[in-house]
């Protein structure tokens, strides 16, 4: 046994100093980019009439989804705009949609990479457990250091912490396609990038879009904890039900969230499979059988 | 010039593969090289050829190295050590992009469970060879469209490969390989996975399309009669070594060892040893040439009662017996064409013996045995053709 503590913690807090005096313009342009980014989601998100985005999800639930979906996703809607929660929604989504997209940006490639490269898999491993495992609140202290309070360092918790499913199963599911296939298209003369564009990820996509739908889960699970650091949206009502002891409003906001993660998540379950009770589906039937009468 | 050749091709599985080569040529043997170093051989010094349009054959067991040996000659593996010559060029040594330009232009593989891309519809899949060679989406769908017809499966290109029988899906995988023109192909257990009557078809539709093809073929698999029936030349594999090459005659006549041997035995022998290999020099007599009595000398000289009759360019006539030729010469007539015996059953060289059987049931005499202009070749007994079946050595048994 060491007689004294290592110190981890006070080298930690070091590195973090030490990277917002030297990184600082680094996390400025960062913050710029990232701010401008929700920000504009959320103006468009905003803009749309709310009849007119709660038809649109309407109909992509029902054309991906189905019947049930879709008849849920409206009444969902309409009920969160009843509560008028619809502002706060829209921010939530805004900052959902930009770190889904950046985690997917940041995770597909590097997934890829873990895939083609043994060694790569070998050191981005254990970061995914670090990033998944550590708890979420500690990394809102740095986000804080690099970008003030507000929505964009608790986007970027939400990224560092969403981001490892979308990681993991690319790794996987590249690694998945039977040996066989891949044997065939090397035999055929493919290159590596054939390979991974023609054969790999068409044949992953499904556990893609299974990594894809967790990463979605798991960034609203973080709408909460990123609005202690004042992050806008639902997550900011149930803080204030929480702080304010208004049961009432924080099982609102709740509602709301459990509301859109459901339709996310169901929505996105079917993205990649051919459901025989989607709008798509229903649609190519019917079209079939019309050919088939001619 | 053979199309390929392969020259002591190892393949070592472990970490330092180079170190053990030496050690293999020394004569150790595989089991104290898996005990003692913990390397595993798949493929022990193997070196064959195979010509142009020859369907070259590797037989063995699971674990016999056969499909390990197999994926060298496209370095799919990588051969510990040795040459590969194809059309001369030694593809152990070309650079990626070589290999690559190797991979798709002259040699095309086909895969035990099909391996076809279940997102792309069969006709994409018959492309999918001349996709990676960047080939234009007409050109090459116009080309897989053809393939599709030659193997037999037009009207199916919309279809994905999931919605195919076994049987179908392997058809795809060998268009797909033919869509490439590549004049080598490789097939790897192609036709296991499948029903034996549907694998039947399969054999007599590879046979069909290589008598107008004249691609040149290895062929891996573990069933002897698959083996026997398609191959030109077979090579036999146990542990990684090559035990035996040679033609089905060969294995079936003369096997190099036990191991072979043993194979051999639950062959059905008469549909594969064929009238050439059990007949003897048959004696005959010239029309012209000779008349009643040199027939009768002969006959009495060989000991037998009939003898063959052929024209002066050995073109078979038909045979006289000894009885016919003893009234001629009593009755003190020359002519042997009066007593020629023309309703005779003859085969060809490359008949089975099954084949023979069906005759000698039909005929009294000695079967001929004639080539395609009908010239006699030899001649098969009763006595051959049991031999023959039995086994080893038939043609060494006089009959």
């Amino acid at each position: 046994m060491l007689s004294t503590k290592i110190p981890i913690g006070a080298f930690m807090e070091k590195v973090i100093n030490w990277m917002t005096i030297n990184f600082s313009d680094f996390f400025d342009g960062m913050k710029a980019g990232l701010s401008h980014l929700i920000e504009g989601i959320e103006f468009f998100l905003n803009a749309v009439p709310i009849l007119i985005f709660i038809l649109v999800a309407v109909f992509l639930a029902w054309w991906i989804a189905g019947k049930g979906i879709a008849v849920f996703t409206g009444v969902g809607l309409l009920l969160i705009q009843n509560l008028t929660l619809w502002k706060q929604t829209m921010q939530t989504l805004a900052l959902v949609s930009t770190s889904t997209l950046i985690a997917l940006m940041i995770g597909l490639p590097l997934g890829i990479l873990m895939a083609k490269n043994d060694m790569a898999n070998k050191i981005i491993r254990p970061i995914l457990d670090f990033m998944q495992t550590m708890p979420a609140f500690v990394y809102l202290i740095p986000a804080v250091y690099f970008f003030d309070l507000g929505t964009v360092p608790g986007a970027v918790a939400t990224i560092i912490f969403a981001m490892p499913p979308i990681v993991r199963l690319t790794n996987l599911g590249i690694r998945q396609v039977p040996k066989d296939i891949v044997e065939a298209s090397r035999s055929f003369g493919a290159t590596s990038m054939q390979l991974l564009y023609k054969v790999q990820i068409p044949l992953a996509i499904p556990t893609i879009l299974a990594g894809l739908n967790q990463t979605i889960m798991l960034s609203l699970s973080m709408v909460v904890i990123s609005a202690m650091i004042g992050a806008e949206g639902l997550g900011n009502i149930v803080l204030q039900g929480i702080t304010q002891m208004k049961v009432g409003k924080g099982f609102e906001g709740g509602l709301a969230v459990v509301i859109i993660a459901m339709i996310l998540d169901r929505v996105t379950q079917c993205l990649g499979k051919t459901n025989s009770k989607s709008g798509r589906v229903m649609i190519k039937n019917l079209r079939n059988r019309q050919a088939n009468k001619n | 010039m053979p199309k390929i050749e392969v020259k002591n091709i190892y393949k070592i599985f472990g970490s330092t593969p180079k170190l053990i080569v030496p050690l293999l040529e020394k004569g150790d043997s595989k089991s104290v090289i898996l005990k003692k170093y913990k390397h595993s051989v798949g493929v022990n010094k193997a070196s064959f050829q195979v010509n142009e349009g020859e369907i070259f054959v590797v037989m063995g067991l699971s674990g016999s190295g056969k499909s390990t040996l197999l994926r060298c000659l496209n370095r799919l593996i990588e051969p510990s050590s040795g040459e590969i010559f194809i059309d001369g060029t030694d593809i152990t040594k070309v650079d990626g992009s070589e290999l690559r330009e190797i991979r798709r232009k002259k040699i095309a593989m086909v895969f035990q469970n099909f391996a076809l891309l279940p997102h792309k519809t069969v006709l994409e899949n018959v492309a999918f060879g001349l996709e990676i060679q960047n080939v234009k989406v007409e050109q090459r769908l116009k080309k897989a469209m053809e393939m599709l017809e030659l193997v037999g499966l037009k009207g199916y290109g919309n279809a994905k490969p999931k919605e195919l029988s076994g049987g179908m899906q392997q058809r795809v995988g060998l268009a797909r390989a033919l869509a490439t023109d590549a004049d080598i192909l490789l097939m790897d257990e192609a036709f296991s996975a499948l029903d034996p009557l549907i694998r039947k078809d399969m054999q007599n539709e590879l046979l069909s399309l290589q008598a107008h093809m004249q691609k040149t073929i290895v062929f891996i698999t573990h069933d002897l009669d698959e083996a026997l029936k398609i191959g030109d030349r077979i090579a036999i594999m146990k542990d990684g070594n090559i035990v035996q090459i040679g033609t089905s005659e060969d294995i079936l006549h003369h096997p190099a060892d036990d191991y072979v041997r043993e194979f051999t035995q639950d062959v059905n022998r008469t549909k594969i040893v064929t009238a050439a290999s059990i007949m003897r020099t048959a004696e005959s007599i010239i029309v012209g040439k000779a008349g009643v009595r040199t027939a009768a000398k002969k006959m009495k000289d060989l000991g037998i009662s009939s003898i063959f009759v052929t024209d002066k360019n050995n073109i078979l006539l038909g045979i006289v017996t000894i009885d016919k030729v003893s009234e001629m010469i009593k009755e003190q007539k020359e002519d042997l064409n009066e007593i020629i015996d023309h309703d005779i059953f003859t085969v060809e060289c490359d008949h089975s013996i099954d084949t023979i059987i069906s005759e000698f049931i039909k005929s009294k005499y000695p079967i001929a045995v004639v080539d395609e202009e009908n010239k006699l070749k030899g001649i098969v007994f009763k006595s051959t053709v049991l031999s023959g079946i039995a086994g080893e050595g038939g043609d060494q048994i006089d009959a």
